[in-house]
């Protein structure tokens, strides 16, 4: 096997293993049962997102990718600080009384 | 000869890359609260796109290319982490606390923090 068909079927089943962990990560974001989750999910599939186009990058030949890849990490970044300052504004002003909490209060 | 043989490097890194990101995937998918589930997202998630970014650096024998390869990966590792820190901390503070599989809370006595 010559290495640029190592490459090709390698790139093919990278493609299909992100493909994959893409699905899962947005079974979670569905499932997910409080914000944070689905805040997290959201972070997992921008990374996942940056890795996919990186490897399309690789399969096409088209450097300028990489590029994008970037500046998805950016964004991806930028998103969760705002969403977790959002979390924080929310529901940190009056949060919801656990059973622990209760417990040390008493 | 040398180039055949970062041919297959680079298949290899893309491979354990796409590999990596399906762990933290299914980590995402499997641990019991939140606070595990960072933990998968954000370590293999960090490994699995700058794996796929070192075999980028690897194919492409060019300056520019391996320097945004580079640029790529520190940006990953100097923001993943603060992203990951907040997010818990303001899932902490806004009250939802880890399962009851966790066996030790270090912030459950630090009830002076606030926002």
């Amino acid at each position: 096997m010559t290495g640029a068909r190592f490459l090709d079927l390698a790139t093919g089943g990278a493609l299909v293993l992100l493909t994959l962990a893409l699905v899962l990560t947005i079974v979670r974001i569905a499932r997910g049962p409080s914000l944070p989750d689905r805040v997290l999910g959201l972070d997992l599939l921008t990374t996942l997102a940056t890795g996919f186009i990186g490897v399309f990058a690789v399969r096409t030949g088209f450097t300028l990718y990489v590029d994008i890849a970037i500046a998805l990490c950016l964004v991806a970044f930028l998103t969760t600080v705002a969403l977790a300052r959002y979390i924080v504004m929310r529901e940190g002003k009056a949060p919801a009384p656990d059973k622990e909490r209760k417990g040390r209060a008493q | 000869m040398i180039s055949e043989i970062l041919l297959y490097a680079c298949g290899m890194l893309l491979l354990a890359g796409a590999a990596f990101g399906l762990l933290a995937a299914l980590g995402m998918l499997r641990l019991p609260d939140l606070y595990s589930r960072m933990h998968a997202a954000s370590k293999a998630g960090i490994v699995g796109a700058g794996l796929i970014f070192v075999g980028i650096a690897v194919v492409c024998q060019d300056g520019a290319v391996i320097l945004r390869a580079m640029i790529g990966i520190l940006f990953l590792v100097l923001t993943t982490p603060v992203s990951a820190h907040l997010l818990a901390r303001a899932a902490y503070l806004a009250g939802h606390r880890p399962s009851e599989l966790t066996v030790l809370n270090e912030m459950e006595d630090n009830t002076h923090i606030g926002p």
